[in-house]
């Protein structure tokens, strides 16, 4: 990579609460006018990672550089990032003029300066009109685009931006997605992005960071962490995913579910276990006969797009998306095509995701805990 | 707007009568004492003879303005650091705070008596080390403290309460935008704690300026406040008619402050 073009360097950073790791050894770099996701759900340490880059947190070991500098000790009003918040955090007693110009004012910018920066941001967050408007009196869309205004009028080498969509409705999230994304482009500065939401991550960002239990799983462009997933987590986080449990014959030769498929992966020891992605929309069903797999349909659900058949093969429940209608019980036949596979090397998430015997980890545990009542 | 139905129109009924028996009558009956003299016959010598007691409405005023101001400066920072503290400490700080209201107000004054008069405790220690006794009982000094040590929970509370409600975010957010912790105290936390601070104020103004019971206590029977005054007229002097213009003149004082107060703070959705 670049050296010259590093903005952010995150080096071996660990930070505990309560004696939990909530980031473990977590080094990442970022380029300038990179638009970054860190992407993971609640807990697994992304916000954290936010938090300390913008200054709220000092990390209890490891290093942050900003443009080079070493940010110890440096508090975040002396730190060349700007946030957007969750809520925003707009200031109630300020209307939107004054918000925006927030950050002008303290820097003593002369006055005919801050109207005119001010104006300028209006536009570009398409607020015209809105300057004497008080903040409570602002829809959710309108709130966010006050808080973007108020952190790019002090044109910030990079902007932090803390699941700043998740209280707006679907479709203007959808808008603001497009809209944060043209900005970014306009402006050519650094955006990290904060969600736990993929589908927003795969289609914003230049860059996506996996995380999970404080640690980066994956970093990659959106079309490398969806189809060469380096792990059962990230193959079962982004989208959907059957994984299977497989053994790497040889190059180019994976066996699981009984049947010896061949795929495009190599560089595996011969015999070495794996685990094995193929994604619902990269299966076929065909009659039984002509199939390199035979299961029974056991779910049929109509999405609109697709139904989403569920087809169970010696116990493994495997997902399919096709457009074409099957019956519950009937038997039918799976056909897999070489690049719809892609192997994995083991990790310690093996064997936890990737059946589709139901959705969520809590149905499982739930299911769990009442075969053990009944065996009482 | 809809018509409120006859359910929401009685269920106000109890509270429109409470309010006409114990709010307005008494109002109209103070008013009616204030301008009639001893024969029932309207009068406006109440009224005027009150110039005899310019002073002591004005050493009330006084009084009560200094106790005030002292208890913000005691109670702004103190509940700044409460509001900012975790929800245990922010409890035992809360119960502190509560603690000495729960004993009666003659009690505890009672008390700040012995602990301040000539043979008190205070001299009591200051003999031992050989130090001149303090005058204490009888100054101002005795009865502003006197009003500070009993009002200063109603400084504290209302200040806290909209001081918890300041978003975490929002200072971070003033931080994040370039503010130190001198600018982030002027811009955003001041402003947002303004209304505590007016109702604060209020809250320990209105009683202490209408205080008796301290200055006849702590006063040592030299200072004689506005509350004083009124007292002596229904007790003392059984002069009705001047004890309710006095009470009267009091309450539109105080009144006009408490507005001029809240213009002054430019927020107009605030008590009174």
């Amino acid at each position: 990579m670049d050296q010259e073009n590093i903005i952010i360097a995150l080096k071996n950073i660990t930070v505990e609460f309560d004696g939990e790791k909530v980031l473990d050894d977590l080094s990442l770099t970022i380029r300038d006018g990179e638009f970054v996701t860190l992407l993971g759900s609640s807990g697994c340490g992304k916000t954290t990672t936010l938090r300390i880059i913008a200054g709220f947190l000092e990390p209890d070991s490891g290093e942050l550089f900003l443009n080079g500098k070493n940010m110890h000790g440096v508090p975040p009003h002396k730190r060349e990032v700007n946030t957007i918040f969750q809520r925003y955090a707009l200031f109630p007693h300020y209307n939107v003029f004054e918000n925006i110009a927030y950050g002008l004012r303290i820097r003593k910018v002369p006055e005919p300066e801050i109207k005119e920066r001010v104006t300028e941001m209006l536009r570009l967050v398409n607020l015209q009109g809105f300057e004497k408007r008080g903040v409570s009196r602002l829809s959710g869309g309108q709130q966010q685009r006050v808080a973007i205004a108020r952190a790019l009028v002090l044109r910030p080498k990079v902007l932090l931006l803390d699941e700043p969509l998740a209280a707006l409705d679907l479709k203007l999230r959808k808008d603001m997605q497009n809209e944060l994304k043209n900005i970014q482009k306009q402006l050519g500065i650094t955006f990290i992005f904060v969600t736990h939401d993929q589908e927003e991550a795969l289609s914003m960002s230049d860059t996506v960071v996996v995380m999970n239990e404080g640690k980066i799983q994956q970093i990659g462009s959106p079309i490398d962490i969806y189809n060469e997933p380096q792990n059962a987590f990230v193959a079962d986080f982004i989208g959907e995913s059957n994984i299977i449990d497989g053994i790497m014959k040889a190059d180019y030769q994976a066996s699981f579910a009984g049947h010896t498929f061949s795929c495009l992966d190599a560089g595996f020891a011969p015999g070495e276990e794996v685990d094995v992605v193929i994604r619902p929309e990269d299966v076929d069903i065909v009659p039984p006969e002509k199939g390199m797999l035979q299961g029974t349909v056991t779910s049929v659900t109509f999405l609109g797009v697709h139904f989403e058949i569920i087809v169970d093969i010696h116990g493994f429940k495997w997902m399919i998306q096709t457009t074409d209608e099957h019956k519950v019980d009937e038997k039918v036949g799976l056909f897999i095509e070489p690049d719809a596979i892609h192997v994995m090397k083991k990790s310690k998430y093996s064997g936890q995701f990737g059946d589709y015997s139901s959705y969520s980890d809590e149905i499982d545990t739930l299911n769990v805990l009442d075969d053990e009542d009944e065996a009482e | 707007m809809k018509k409120k139905s006859l359910l929401q129109q009685a269920a106000g009924a109890p509270y429109i009568v409470w309010a006409a028996l114990f709010i307005i009558i008494p109002l109209v009956i103070v008013v009616y004492y204030a301008f009639t003299d001893k024969t029932g016959a309207l009068t406006m010598d109440n009224i005027v003879s009150l110039a005899d007691y310019k002073e002591t409405f004005l050493i009330s005023f006084e009084y009560a303005f200094i106790a005030s101001l002292i208890c913000l400066a005691i109670a702004y920072p103190f509940a700044y650091i409460m509001s900012r503290r975790g929800p245990a400490a922010q409890r035992i700080m809360m119960m502190l705070v509560m603690l000495p209201m729960w004993m009666n107000l003659l009690i505890r004054t009672y008390s700040w008596m012995n602990i301040l008069e000539k043979n008190g405790i205070i001299n009591n220690i200051l003999e031992n080390f050989g130090v001149e006794p303090l005058k204490m009982i009888g100054t101002p000094g005795a009865v502003i403290f006197g009003m500070i040590y009993n009002y200063i929970p109603y400084m504290i509370i209302p200040i806290y309460n909209v001081m918890s409600k300041i978003e975490p975010s929002l200072l971070e957010a003033a931080e994040d935008l370039g503010s130190g912790a001198l600018s982030k105290l002027r811009r955003v936390i001041l402003p947002l704690s303004m209304p505590g601070v007016i109702s604060g104020f209020t809250m320990v103004f209105v009683p202490s300026v209408s205080t008796f019971y301290i200055s006849q206590k702590l006063g040592g029977g030299k200072i004689m406040l506005i509350g004083d005054a009124i007292e002596r007229q229904m007790q003392t002097s059984y002069n009705y008619n001047l004890g309710a213009s006095l009470s009267l003149v009091l309450m539109v004082v105080i009144l006009v402050s408490m507005v001029i107060l809240n213009r002054f703070a430019g927020d107009d959705d605030l008590l009174i």
